[in-house]
């Protein structure tokens, strides 16, 4: 069908002819993209991984010394923290995120009174750029003048102050806390979608055969909800994993290097005392777990496609 | 509907979503309450007698004033919007024209092509930003807006892309056709016909692509070194702490106007950007 027609179209010039044919008009079309994904993308990866093997540093070209630098990582008491912290990171506000966030998707999939309204409103801390929503929340965490210590104590429930990011045993929980709340409203909002393609006319029938709610929930939403909440669950544990801002603007990795994550490590290194090859290790160190998670991804993805 | 008596309702319904849009929201109360709020109350221990922390009666504008005065806000407002929009325009023009090709023509390897750029979507920027900054530097990009123009569209390419692939697949092919017999060359097709009525679905990926790039932080912190050329978030965290002295009225102030910008397109978008969001998961 193709071909026929690109016959009978009338050759006016030779490049509109060369677009005429699929394959020179793909190519034509992908290559701005190929460009820029090759040189921010593929390029960078394989410079990383370059760097990673060598002794680089800031404005010292480095020579090869093979994995030298992954040893020395691996060795380091701190780098064991930040891997420990990041798969507990990921572990306990997944498990929230989704609880929650599934909670709020089914609160939110009834009608009532300024629905658009609420839903509006509820995607404002993933709207809102991460570092200054999280500013508010270091000032909510302040050791002195804490708001959340005022209403806490107001309510009797604390007799003296916490330190909410001081503490090394509670300032990973509180990071924890402003991971959720940012994330929350994504899982709500993309779970409500998948909630809506439900037919409403399932949970009627089961209720009408004398299905509890719970029942209902357990038998008929959440079966049918489980591919959105498997993609859903996949995207945020790699964000999860290889999140940066939160402890940044928090803790900076303190107190005493309590709350590092992968990422907040390697900018450490890398960056802050310039040990590019390190940092780039470190960055590197979280690719194979990012890589087995798009893996199941895509799998997932292609099982479900072939349904 | 909840069925049954009235305190049902309210047990399972309005208090929990009371509760969650507290929990939401408050953050942002305490940004705003806190812009306006004057030093004196701001820095008052928190058991201190007659302390009202949830309203204030001497509001004042003296940190939006500081702000603007004292330190560079509007050029970084400037810089990110700047940023923000140019990197989006290209990324669109991008994800259209690789989402058209990827969902409408035969080509070899179009298959595995599409493959490569959905894992591109998910390798987060945490993963390349050393030898990134590297390369950046080599390129002699580092300082300058283009640094972050030219990065920022690694990771709203992919994610337009997978977008106007969904769209595209859903426009037929006879459309197309129809006007293919009419004599239009295939460029031409796809401009005039299926971009039209794909526009939703850009505006989808234009607003979704906006709010993330307004959002980026680590490239912009790692690339951007002079005051002049930073993105409002890393402006933020860089001249608003000295030392350990956080200056909260201002920094607060700060948040709460960097935050505008971003929230009026959201409004105007809202029901574009959720379709956006939801469609950047589903595929």
């Amino acid at each position: 069908m193709a071909i026929a027609q690109a016959t009978i179209v009338l050759p006016a010039k030779s490049r509109t002819r060369l677009l005429e044919d699929e394959r020179w008009l793909a190519f034509a079309l992908l290559v701005p993209t190929a460009v820029l994904l090759g040189l921010f993308i593929a390029y960078p990866f394989v410079n990383g991984i370059w760097l990673s093997v060598t002794d680089t540093r800031v404005g010292v070209p480095g020579e090869f010394v093979g994995l030298k630098n992954f040893y020395k990582v691996w060795n380091d008491s701190i780098f064991r923290v930040a891997v420990w912290n990041t798969c507990w990171y990921t572990l306990v506000t997944t498990v929230f995120k989704l609880s929650l966030g599934l909670w709020l998707a089914m609160l939110l999939n009834r009608s009532f009174k300024g629905k658009a309204f609420t839903r509006a409103f509820i995607l404002l801390p993933f709207i809102i750029p991460t570092v200054l929503s999280t500013f508010a929340w270091k000032w909510m965490f302040d050791p002195t003048f804490s708001v959340l210590n005022w209403m806490l104590f107001q309510i009797g429930f604390i007799t003296k102050r916490v330190n909410w990011l001081g503490d090394p045993d509670l300032a990973l929980v509180s990071v924890m806390v402003v991971n959720i709340w940012r994330g929350v409203p994504f899982y709500a909002i993309t779970l409500l979608a998948g909630l809506q393609t439900i037919s409403p006319e399932l949970n009627e029938a089961a209720a009408i055969d004398g299905a509890r709610p719970w029942q209902r929930f357990w038998h008929i939403t959440w079966p049918l909800l489980l591919p959105v909440t498997m993609v859903v669950t996949l995207f945020s544990v790699i964000q999860t994993f290889a999140d940066f801002q939160l402890v940044y603007v928090l803790t900076g990795g303190g107190p005493a290097n309590a709350t590092h994550l992968f990422a907040t490590y390697a900018y450490q290194l890398g960056v802050g005392t310039g040990l590019l090859s390190e940092g780039a290790a470190i960055s590197l160190a979280m690719f194979p777990i990012l890589f087995l998670v798009v893996i199941v991804q895509l799998l997932y993805i292609r099982r479900v496609e072939v349904r | 509907m909840i069925e049954g008596a009235k305190w049902r309702r309210w047990v399972y319904f309005y208090i929990p979503i009371t509760l969650f849009l507290v929990f939401l929201l408050f953050p942002f109360y305490w940004m705003v309450i806190t812009t306006i709020r004057p030093d004196g109350e701001l820095y008052r221990p928190w058991n201190a007698p007659n302390y009202a922390p949830f309203w204030t009666w001497n509001p004042t504008f003296d940190h939006i004033r500081l702000l603007f005065e004292e330190t560079l806000f509007a050029t970084w407002l400037w810089n990110t919007m700047l940023i923000a929009f140019v990197s989006t325009v290209i990324s669109l023009v991008c994800g259209i024209f690789a989402g058209y090709a990827l969902s409408r023509l035969n080509f070899p390897f179009a298959g595995s092509l599409g493959t490569g750029i959905f894992i591109t979507y998910l390798v987060p920027q945490t993963l390349l930003f050393i030898p990134l900054a590297d390369i950046i530097r080599n390129f002699r990009l580092g300082d300058t807006p283009w640094s972050l123009i030219l990065t920022y569209p690694t990771f709203l390419i992919p994610f337009c892309t997978w977008l106007m692939m969904g769209y595209f697949k859903a426009i037929p092919k006879e459309l197309e056709e129809c006007a293919r017999i009419d004599g239009a060359s295939r460029l031409q097709a796809m401009l005039y016909i299926i971009l039209p009525v794909a526009v939703p679905g850009i505006l989808s990926a234009g607003i979704f692509a906006f709010t993330l790039s307004w959002n980026e932080f680590i490239y912009a912190l790692v690339f951007m070194s002079s005051s002049e050329q930073k993105t409002v978030p890393v402006g933020v965290v860089s001249e608003l702490i000295r030392g350990d002295v956080f200056y909260w009225g201002p920094l607060m102030a700060g948040a709460l106007l960097g935050s505008i910008p971003v929230a009026i397109a959201y409004s105007f978008f809202v029901e574009h950007y959720v379709a956006g969001l939801t469609g950047s998961v589903k595929g």
